[in-house]
């Protein structure tokens, strides 16, 4: 079990409560959020077919991260208290607004659009759907970071651009499945790119994350963390080399990437799970830091008080 | 030592850990390292069964280095009595003391007592044809009987081979460090830091306290473990002082109310003796019997005839001897275990348990519920359904097919009981405090308390026989039973009653001020003579909660209310010097004021007020008059501690290490192995006990076995199984072991034991601990297993009864059971069920049967 | 209003109390004298009527309830050592420790911070307390403590045993889903009274009051341990800067915090959230410089 100093080698924080909508939640979000960037993006440089694709990915990405969201919580019929204040603390009542505002934005879009009425005001609306697109996509990372956890914790650096590249390739990833491959250049390079840096990024966090990071070897963060890898690098690869000639090629390319990105949250959110549960992720780097840096929790027999300078 | 008071006292641990910080050593001698040992600044782990080797060491190691509180001893204890030359010690009969009759088996004490005197069996148990033969200890064991204050022959020197110091110098000789550490597996360090810590610790400036319960008490030699203990403290000073005593850590919330007023068989109110059968001839013959013709038990009569007033009102009378021909009288120890014996024998028709889960409680679970499948009717009040009411559709015996419900014809009555929140009452407490509580709420549809269940019957009874002209029902008729009830219930008053306990004047009905003024005349009622006063002035005096810090002493004398006179140290006279001055300033309590010829101080006196400590009594003297001013100990006949005691107990004078019934060594010093005057039942085949070494099949059981409580749970666990919050806490029964017996026997931590004896076997959930030690004992290495013994097949958290292994053999004294220290067999995985686990046991028992050899003692209850 | 700042030592949230402010109180647990009676535990669970949770046997010394959790507010550590209790025994020894532990009542609590409805809230004594009727059960708080306190009931309606104790009916509904911890007994404190763990507790290791005194007492204790020469005498946040910002509920512990399944240098979580925000902030914009660069740098099809 755990190699480090604890109690029966039982957890010192608690595993998350959360389930397996969070993390699809995290994905619907991520492209939803970037989606609405694309689409905005298209329109303003006169791809209206993939911007209208994008719209609609978006609004539809948004409209079912709600309901996630909601189906998660312990008492559902209380989603509404998360509105009921503005907190910067708490990124999930600044991502709720977010949501809220995002979703709402890009929902009034698609409608609009669809029923082909209201021209500046859809506008409007695409445009507030894009500006808070990428706190969408980005903010679930600070969500994670901002716990105790200490593989989402220590990653605080990295899981906003991990996330914010994964919503990127998958709203990418998405547009290109829809869209015949000349109509898709951007979204094509778009997942391409993003897909590329969500897989350096992953290598990075792990990497950085010295031996916290060693539950992404492990358990299912393993093996959704190289699953994800893998579709991912395959898509980019396929989308990279044949998605420009073949339609097919195309749609299977954006199909992996965005498995890719699903895999990777689900990856992320596991490894949380797993390094909650074994104490010594807590208490080891703690130890560590405390040895570095003077810092610590008690006051032993004899100390002076008030010296520790704590850097964070 | 035996008592783990942190986990079964800890309200009142709380005091200990306030002297710990204060800088006091604990020290805790245990067999397990348990929450007290953990919490104490010394911690000797004893082998089970073995403390009078410790303790005797203790005394040994006293005498040899001359360390006592000479003065103390010379003045207040027995030390400087000569005893009869006939009195031969075990030191010198390998075993036994002079008097030992091997076809009755029990010792014939005459040869023990005093030189010079005939002496007289304690209160309560002179009765037989004034003779101390036989039966002679139990609750009423106060004081021996002497014609005067003084013993005939004393050397105040102590130099007098006869005397008893020199004696307990004898007795105690080979009770070396050496023999400690072999004996009891201590290391002769930890032995040299317990006496050298008591030592330091006594005498004039400072007090040592020893804390025990039934760790102590349930042996086959319990009582004699008290009464080394109490040697100890007799020769360091540390009786009747602030800070010292033995402290009884009782058990139940009012155990010692149950004493006080008992649920005993052998003793009435205040320590009253039960009539035998024998024909007394007359009252004044009965009472003859008991008055002692010096000491405070020269009061009997009063006592007598005052809970005769209290039970009967104007019914009793001096014409008619306070109907002292009609009482009921026993023959013979009618004890739990013998009762047990006879209704196994089908001889017992109604039982009644009260208060009590005998199935699971009691040593031996399997046999009493085989022999509640022998009665006729059985009624069993309790706040939940347990094991003893349930026995007959749901237990191991059924499990098994050894009963089957269709056929048992005994008819069953469960009758749901209020519990201590919905009734007014009170508990007395070890501190012998009397202390009210009152209801909290209505009990819940038919639970009714005590009080209303016994008053009711009562009442219908007495009703129903109102008009019987039957001799039998003479007495029921003529009860004094008229007492208020208030409520929709109908709940008889609990004031009134402890108003009648506590005493009145029978003309006026004014309560008493103190037992002083109760008359043998029928002038005055008295329901417990010891609690007489508890309602002095018309006020409930238990019920009065004062906090100390508004009170003038720490003795906070207005908290409560202590039997006798709202004492709260007994004896106390003890904490002056002979001349009545205190020991020390540091521990002045009571003492003589000589210009106000008083004694005084921060407690109730316990003594004669005025009586002046150079007081020497005339020759004709009796009762408290004849009590010198320098003895403080006025219960006793010669108002001395006895270091020897010439009478009152069963099985000797002095303390005298003898093996547990089982115990994988035999005796170090003697060839009488156990003690033996032990009560066995031993050719019943409902109670076989495991062989010891030397005997086939001795092999099968290597281990010790003892078992305990937890903090969580509740004796047989009635109150505490059937509590979700507790249960949860300690959710199965388990046993302890030691890392190496876990090794041994292949026990895994968190895993499944057997543990069998050849009673039975049970199944427990292993907890591997170093908090077991295993011991080296003559250079073998013993283990011990640990068993709480809470569980019972019922309730929230059940599991297999730690009882169902153990054997009934007793304690000669108060017929305890050795739960303490037996020896068992361990194994790995779970235990066969149904009829595999009797297989199992019979075929334990076929190994080892018929091929004892006959033992050394005979006595067979 | 919040432990973004710099560690002040002053509970977010607690001033806005104003004239309505008292002081702050908090426990000083003191293990060296705790007994394990875990009658802190129980008296917990019946003042604030939580169900029982179900019967483990642990197998971890006298422990069978393991941890703090929705269910059990306090919870008593049992740890079985062969350490000498006093540092210059030099025999083996053998030691048994026990801990009362709690929820921190964190000067800087990330429970507090990240939870996104206000169901957390600062009392006015300084502690830090669910309100039952506002928790949406979202759970974030839950991995967000540094302690692993608090927790979400999700309780199963056979956990009970089937033997419920008189529970308000909201309980007796499949599930809870909100989130539950020690309130420091709000309700007995607005009566004036003190918590029903710290009454229940024989041995004074749960002593209540004011932080200030508290911590002045414990500063005591460690000295006169010290000089008894205990082993591994240490207070456990009780320092103002701490990572938490000091604790409401700190402890005087008789080894490393990890011993007890404490973490040795818990820092709140928020503390690094500025940095987050900003983070995050950057990598938003990236994300829209990404998708316009698909654009600009390889045309719009
Ligand atoms: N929580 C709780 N409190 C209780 C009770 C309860 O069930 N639960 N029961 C109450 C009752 S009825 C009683 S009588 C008291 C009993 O209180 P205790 O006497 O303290 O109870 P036990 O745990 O049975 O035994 C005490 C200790 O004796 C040790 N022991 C066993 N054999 C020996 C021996 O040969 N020598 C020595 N020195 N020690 C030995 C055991 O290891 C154990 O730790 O507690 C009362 N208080
Ligand atoms: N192996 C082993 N056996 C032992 C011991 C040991 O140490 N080891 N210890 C022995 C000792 S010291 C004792 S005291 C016994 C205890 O053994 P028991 O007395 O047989 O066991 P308890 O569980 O205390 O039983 C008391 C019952 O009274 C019920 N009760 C509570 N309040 C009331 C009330 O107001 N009225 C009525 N009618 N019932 C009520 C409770 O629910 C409970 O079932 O066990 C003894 N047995
Ligand atoms: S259960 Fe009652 S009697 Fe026993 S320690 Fe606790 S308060 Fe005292
Ligand atoms: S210990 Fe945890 S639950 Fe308690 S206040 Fe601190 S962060 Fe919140
Ligand atoms: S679970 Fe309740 S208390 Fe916790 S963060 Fe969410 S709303 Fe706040
Ligand atoms: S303060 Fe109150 S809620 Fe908190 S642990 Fe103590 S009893 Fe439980
Ligand atoms: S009540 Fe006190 S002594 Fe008992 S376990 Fe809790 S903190 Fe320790
Ligand atoms: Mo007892």
């Amino acid at each position: 079990m755990t190699d480090a100093r604890s109690y029966y080698g039982r957890p010192v924080v608690k595993e998350p409560t959360w389930t397996w909508e969070i993390p699809v939640y995290f994905f619907t979000g991520g492209m939803g959020g970037a989606s609405s960037v694309l689409g905005l993006s298209a329109k303003l440089f006169g791809n209206e077919k993939l911007s209208r694709t994008a719209l609609y990915i978006g609004a539809a990405s948004d409209a079912v991260s709600a309901p996630l969201l909601i189906s998660d919580l312990g008492r559902p019929e209380r989603f509404h208290h998360m509105l009921r204040v503005f907190k910067v603390t708490s990124p999930m009542n600044i991502g709720a607004w977010i949501l809220t505002v995002a979703g709402g934005a890009s929902n009034t879009a698609a409608a609009l659009e669809l029923l082909g009425i209201l021209k500046p005001v859809k506008l409007l609306a695409e445009l507030v759907a894009s500006v808070f697109g990428p706190p969408l996509a980005t903010y679930t990372g600070v969500l994670l970071a901002d716990t105790a956890i200490p593989v989402w914790h220590e990653a605080r650096h990295e899981l906003p651009w991990l996330f914010g590249a994964s919503g990127a390739a998958a709203a990418g990833a998405a547009a290109s499945l829809f869209l015949d491959p000349d109509e898709a250049g951007p979204a094509r390079r778009l997942a391409v790119g993003a897909g590329a840096a969500e897989l350096t990024l992953m290598q990075v966090m792990e990497q950085r994350l010295g031996e916290t990071g060693e539950v992404y070897k492990r358990e299912e963060a393993g093996k959704a963390g190289r699953a994800a890898k893998a579709l991912t690098a395959a898509g980019v690869a396929v989308l990279a080399t044949r998605g420009k000639g073949s339609r097919g090629a195309q749609a299977l390319g954006g199909a992996l990437v965005c498995a890719g990105s699903m895999c990777m949250r689900w990856s992320v959110y596991k490894a949380g799970f797993q390094s909650a549960r074994d104490p010594k992720y807590v208490v080891k780097p703690q130890r560590e830091r405390a040895r570095r840096e003077g810092t610590k929790a008690s006051t032993m027999p004899g100390e002076s008080r008030g010296a520790a300078d704590r850097g964070t | 030592m035996g008592s783990n008071m942190a986990e079964n006292h800890p309200v009142g641990f709380q005091w200990v850990m306030e002297a710990r910080e204060r800088g006091a050593k604990v020290i805790h001698v245990d067999p397990r390292f348990t929450r007290t040992s953990a919490m104490a600044t010394k911690w000797v782990g004893i082998r089970p069964g073995s403390d009078i080797a410790f303790l005797g060491g203790v005394v040994n190691y006293i005498l040899q280095n001359e360390l006592y509180f000479r003065e103390y001893v010379e003045h207040y204890t027995n030390a400087p009595v000569i005893i009869d030359e006939a009195y031969v010690d075990t030191e010198d009969a390998d075993g036994l003391f002079s008097g030992w009759d091997p076809e009755q088996g029990q010792y014939d004490v005459t040869t023990w007592s005093y030189e010079g005197m005939e002496t007289h069996g304690a209160a309560g148990q002179r009765e037989e044809g004034y003779s101390p033969k036989g039966e002679q200890s139990g609750h009423g064991g106060h004081g021996g009987g002497l014609k005067h204050g003084e013993p005939p022959s004393e050397d105040p020197e102590l130099t007098h081979p006869r005397c008893v110091f020199q004696i307990l110098k004898r007795h105690y000789q080979r009770y070396t460090p050496e023999f400690v550490a072999e004996t009891c597996g201590v290391s002769v360090e930890d032995f040299a830091y317990v006496c050298e810590a008591l030592v330091q610790n006594s005498g004039r400036e400072r007090t040592s306290a020893f804390c025990y319960a039934v760790g102590w008490t349930q042996h086959t030699v319990g009582v004699q473990y008290i009464r080394t203990a109490a040697i100890i403290q007799q020769l360091l000073g540390n009786m009747g002082r602030p800070g010292g005593g033995i402290m009884a850590l009782r058990g139940h919330a009012s155990i010692q109310g149950s004493t006080d007023i008992p649920t005993l068989y052998n003793i009435l109110p205040g320590y009253l003796p039960m009539p035998h059968t024998e024909n007394y001839g007359s009252f004044d013959n009965f009472v003859q019997a008991n008055v002692a013709p010096t000491g405070w038990w020269g009061n009997f009569e009063e006592y007598w005839v005052s809970l005769m007033c209290a039970y009967f009102g104007p019914e009793a009378s001096s014409e008619n001897d306070w109907l002292f021909d009609h009482l009921p009288r026993i023959d013979d120890d009618n004890s739990v275990y013998w009762t047990l014996e006879q209704m196994l024998d089908g001889k017992v028709r109604g039982y009644i348990v009260a208060g009590e889960n005998p199935a699971v409680g009691n040593a031996n679970g399997k046999a009493h519920r085989l022999a509640f499948a022998n009665l006729d009717w059985m009624v069993v009040r309790d706040v939940v359904e347990i094991e003893s009411a349930s026995w007959w559709y749901d237990s191991p015996e059924i499990e098994s097919g050894e009963l089957k419900t269709e056929e048992i014809p005994t008819e069953i009555f469960f009758m749901p009981a209020a519990t201590h929140t919905e009734k007014d009452g009170s508990f007395t407490n070890t501190q012998r405090l009397l202390q009210w509580h009152w209801q909290a709420v209505e009990p819940k549809q038919d639970c009714r308390s005590e009080l209303w269940f016994y008053f009711h019957l009562g009442r219908m009874i007495k009703s129903k026989l109102k008009d019987s002209q039957e001799p039998r029902d003479l007495l029921i008729n003529k009860l004094h039973w008229d007492y208020p009830t208030h409520s929709a219930i109908r709940e008889p008053s609990a004031e009134t009653i402890l108003k009648e306990i506590g005493g009145y004047e029978v003309e006026s009905g004014e309560p008493l001020p103190g037992y002083k003024k109760l008359k043998s005349d029928g002038s005055t009622a008295c329901g417990c003579w010891i609690y007489a006063g508890c309602y002095q002035n018309g006020i409930n005096q238990p019920a009065r909660k004062k906090p100390h810090w508004e009170q003038d002493t720490h003795v906070a004398p207005e908290w409560a209310w202590a039997w006798p006179a709202n004492r709260r140290i007994i004896y106390n006279r003890a904490s002056a010097d002979p001349e009545g001055n205190p020991w020390s300033e540091r521990k002045k309590y009571v003492y003589w004021n000589g210009e106000q010829e008083t004694w005084e101080g921060i407690d109730t006196p316990d003594f004669d007020e005025t009586k002046p400590p150079d007081y020497v009594p005339p020759d004709d003297a009796k009762g408290p008059d004849a009590i010198a001013g320098d003895h403080p100990f006025i219960m006793q006949s010669d108002g001395r501690s006895w270091l020897y005691v010439p009478q009152g107990l069963e099985d000797g004078p002095l303390p005298t290490h003898y093996e547990p019934q089982e115990s994988p060594f035999d005796n170090p010093l003697y060839s009488q192995r156990a003690n033996p005057r032990r009560q066995q039942h031993k050719d019943a085949d409902w109670d076989p006990y495991n062989p010891i070494e030397g005997e086939p099949g001795f092999e099968l059981f290597p281990h010790v076995l003892t078992t305990y409580r937890l903090t969580e749970h509740h004796t047989a666990g009635g109150m505490t199984r059937s509590i979700p919050y507790l249960a949860e806490l300690q959710p199965a029964f388990f046993c302890e072991v030691s890392p190496e017996l876990a090794e041994e026997a292949g026990l895994e931590n968190g895993g499944w034991a057997t543990v069998y004896t050849s009673r039975s076997a049970v199944e427990a959930r292993v907890l591997v601990t170093r908090r077991m030690k295993p011991q080296t004992v003559r250079g073998r290495v013993t283990h011990t297993v640990g068993l709480p013994y809470h569980w019972g097949q019922r309730l929230l958290t059940a599991g297999d009864t730690a009882n169902d292994l153990l054997h009934a053999a007793l304690d000669p004294n108060v017929h305890i059971m050795e739960t303490k220290a037996q020896t068992c067999g361990i194994r790995a995985g779970r235990r066969p069920r149904g009829k595999a686990l009797t297989e199992f046991v019979e075929s334990l028992r076929a190994q080892t049967e018929k091929t004892r050899p006959e033992p050394e003692e005979t006595r067979k209850t | 209003m919040t432990s973004i700042m710099e560690p002040s030592g002053v509970p977010a949230g607690y001033e806005a109390w104003g004239d309505d402010q008292h002081a702050r109180v908090g426990f000083f647990t003191d293990t060296s004298v705790c007994i394990g009676c875990k009658a802190c535990e129980v008296a917990c669970k019946e003042w604030n009527l939580i169900p029982a949770d179900g019967q483990d046997f642990l197998a971890q010394s006298y422990d069978n309830t393991g941890e703090l959790n929705s269910e059990t507010w306090r919870h008593v550590a049992f740890i079985e050592q062969e350490k000498p209790l006093r540092a210059d025994d030099g025999a083996v020894g053998l030691r048994w420790l026990m801990e009362s532990d709690v929820c921190k009542h964190c000067t800087h609590a990330a429970c507090l911070d990240v939870c996104p409805t206000g169901s957390l809230f600062r009392t006015e004594f300084g502690t830090v307390v669910v309100q039952e009727d506002i928790c949406n059960g979202c759970g974030y708080c839950v991995p967000a403590c540094p302690f692993g306190v608090i927790d979400k009931r999700d309780m199963k309606s056979t956990a009970n045993m089937g033997h419920q104790p008189d529970l308000p009916s909201f309980l007796g509904k499949k599930e809870d889903g909100r989130v539950w911890k020690c309130t420091l007994c709000y309700d007995r404190l607005k009566g004036g009274h003190e918590p029903a763990c710290a009454k229940a507790c024989p041995t004074k290791s749960i002593q209540f009051g004011p932080l200030d005194e508290l911590r002045e007492r414990a500063d005591q204790r460690l000295e006169k341990l010290q000089d008894e020469g205990w082993n591994g005498a240490q207070l456990y946040l009780r320092d103002p800067d701490d990572g938490i910002g000091g604790a409401g509920a700190f402890f005087l512990l008789l080894d490393d915090p990890e011993v007890y399944g404490l973490p040795p240098d818990p820092v709140v979580t928020t503390a690094f959230l500025g940095q987050m925000w900003t983070n995050m902030a950057a990598a938003a914009a990236a994300l829209a410089v990404g998708v316009v660069g698909g654009f600009v740098f390889g045309g719009r099809k």
